[in-house]
């Protein structure tokens, strides 16, 4: 067997004191692509991300996205431009056998690299979080205690789940219940989100507003409309077979048709008013004070969620 | 073992998958109660009127759930009654639907499905009487719902009074028939809506909690398609 014969040249692949300066070569490939990406995101995509601009919160949540996508991109660019670049430049010759050279640790590539996806990581939390509290909630459930309420006035509109449909009370209206979510634009709006039965979820899409909506709890969402036009609810939960029947539609008015719905839907539907439950962030369905005598007598009481009568068919 | 014998035990091993295979998909996916066929003979979008006659009945003792409470359907042709919550009518026509209630009352959870909706004059009539709203929680009025949530349709079925429940006591044997035994109570609501021109299935569902025994009360039955909800399929 014929000894191997000792290497006669550099390697093709280590870049000796004359050859090409990989590291600026990557670096001014990964400047030119990232500013195009940035560009492009933040100017012919950005405004096309979902949810929309419709309200404060899905602005807010759009920029947001915006700002994140701006950020990600050149590092997912540097990514591919090292992939690519090691692809094509560093790449094996068909006739070339010969062992890479050692790899070595670099300190000051890994402290840079530490450092700067360090502060990236922590300008989004900070960024986050204060965009979170000043734009109040972002749409977001914030639980029964809100950390952040708007100023000025807020309409109530309380979203109540149940199988398979949300209904909405409004508490400023003599507390009328229907299914048609009507809302105003260029006022703020209080979402008192629970449910009288399972678990639901409360997302109104193109308002960029989802909150829980849980038996005997009160989740507050707020949200400000801009634009007037129509809007999807959906539930965002599964909460049994019919669930992804459990959709509508929302309307959002001027300030004035508003008003002038809700004091002719309070007046038309005062009947059915009256015979609903008083008003409350949350209900009890297993105790319902206005239940007739009759029927306690006859042993509906409402104890442990059930309404049935002792003596009726019952299903362990 | 001989070549022969790992073959054939390969091919029934293959057989044997097919087989639950085959079990399973023409069990549970092809499966399920029959659709009453109110459509045929009746063209689509003339606003031609079709008479839907269902019942619900406290016990469901044609089925492996006896102590279900379920609707049932009339067959249009024979009149017998079907133990299905599937039905169809043509697109663009008049459902004149006579519902029988043979079930006892259990209030709504949520008095507002008390209101009439989605139906030609928003009222139901109640053994010949119009009904706009029935509040079910001052007194025994409201055993369960007809809601067909995407035409915004929603009907409270009245149910025989307290009184008449506990004695002589509801329909004991599905399906009910209405006047046999004479002294077994029960309404008879009746009330019309107008299909939609979009052919497609729309569900519909009772929103009383009348699944006893389960979470919420919105279990078993309310689940399950053949017992309190089914679908309205629209057709051209």
């Amino acid at each position: 067997m014929a000894a191997e014969a000792p290497p006669t040249s550099t390697p093709q692949h280590a870049a000796g004191p004359s050859g090409p300066n990989h590291g600026l070569r990557i670096f001014v490939i990964w400047l030119i692509l990232s500013l195009a990406a940035d560009l492009i995101i933040w100017f012919v995509w950005g405004p096309h991300l979902p949810p929309g601009a419709m309200s404060s919160s899905a602005s807010t949540q759009q920029f947001t996205i915006r700002v994140m996508a701006v950020m990600a991109a050149p590092v997912m660019v540097l990514v591919l431009v090292y992939f690519i670049y090691a692809l094509v430049v560093w790449r094996a010759k068909p006739e070339d056998e010969q062992d890479g050279p050692p790899l070595h640790g670099n300190t000051r590539i890994q402290a840079i690299w530490i450092t700067l996806t360090s502060v990236i990581v922590l300008a989004l939390f900070v960024f986050g979080t204060v965009t979170l509290y000043t734009s109040n909630g972002a749409g977001g459930g914030q639980g029964a205690s809100p950390l952040q309420v708007p100023s000025g006035p807020v309409l109530q509109v309380q979203v109540i789940g149940q199988q398979w449909k949300f209904t909405y009370r409004y508490p400023q209206f003599g507390g009328f219940e229907t299914t048609d979510l009507v809302l105003p634009t260029n006022q703020w709006v209080q979402f008192n989100v629970t449910s009288i039965d399972v678990i639901h979820s409360f997302w109104a899409y193109q308002l960029g507003v989802k909150a829980d909506a849980n038996p005997g709890v009160n989740n507050v969402a707020f949200t400000k409309i801009d634009h007037a036009g129509t809007f999807v609810v959906r539930c965002a939960e599964l909460c049994g077979l019919w669930h992804g029947a459990m959709f509508d539609y929302g309307q959002a008015l001027s300030p004035a048709a508003f008003q002038a719905w809700a004091k002719v839907t309070e007046a038309k539907l005062a009947d059915v008013t009256a015979a609903l439950p008083p008003y409350s962030l949350t209900y009890d369905p297993t105790f319902i004070p206005q239940m007739s005598k009759a029927m306690v007598a006859g042993g509906f009481n409402g104890a442990q969620g059930f309404f049935y009568a002792p003596q009726d068919p019952f299903q362990p | 073992v001989s070549l022969p014998a790992r073959v054939s035990l390969l091919i029934v091993a293959f057989l044997g998958v097919v087989a639950i295979g085959a079990f399973v998909v023409l069990h549970y996916f092809l499966g399920g109660p029959p659709v009453e066929d109110y459509s045929s003979g009746v063209a689509a979008n003339t606003g031609a009127t079709v008479h839907v006659v269902m019942q619900e009945a406290p016990e469901n003792t044609v089925s492996t759930h006896p102590d279900w409470v379920s609707y049932f359907i009339q067959n249009p042709q024979t009149k017998a009654w079907v133990h299905t919550t599937l039905f169809s009518v043509p697109a663009g026509s008049r459902v004149d639907m006579t519902i029988y209630g043979f079930d006892g009352c259990t209030p709504l959870r949520n008095p507002y499905w008390g209101k009439v909706t989605g139906v030609i004059g928003n009222t139901v009539d109640v053994n010949g009487k119009a009904y706009s709203f029935i509040n079910s929680w001052s007194g025994c009025n409201v055993g369960h719902t007809f809601s067909i949530p995407s035409i915004n349709l929603n009907v409270p079925m009245a149910t025989p009074g307290l009184i008449q429940a506990n004695k002589p006591g509801l329909c004991p044997t599905a399906p009910c028939q209405p006047g046999t035994p004479a002294q077994v109570p029960y309404r008879v609501m009746q009330f019309s809506f107008m299909t939609p021109h979009t052919t497609g299935e729309y569900y519909w569902q009772c929103r009383v909690p009348c699944g006893g025994g389960f979470l919420t009360g919105f279990g078993g039955p309310m689940q399950t398609i053949g017992f309190m909800t089914g679908n309205m399929t629209v057709v051209s």
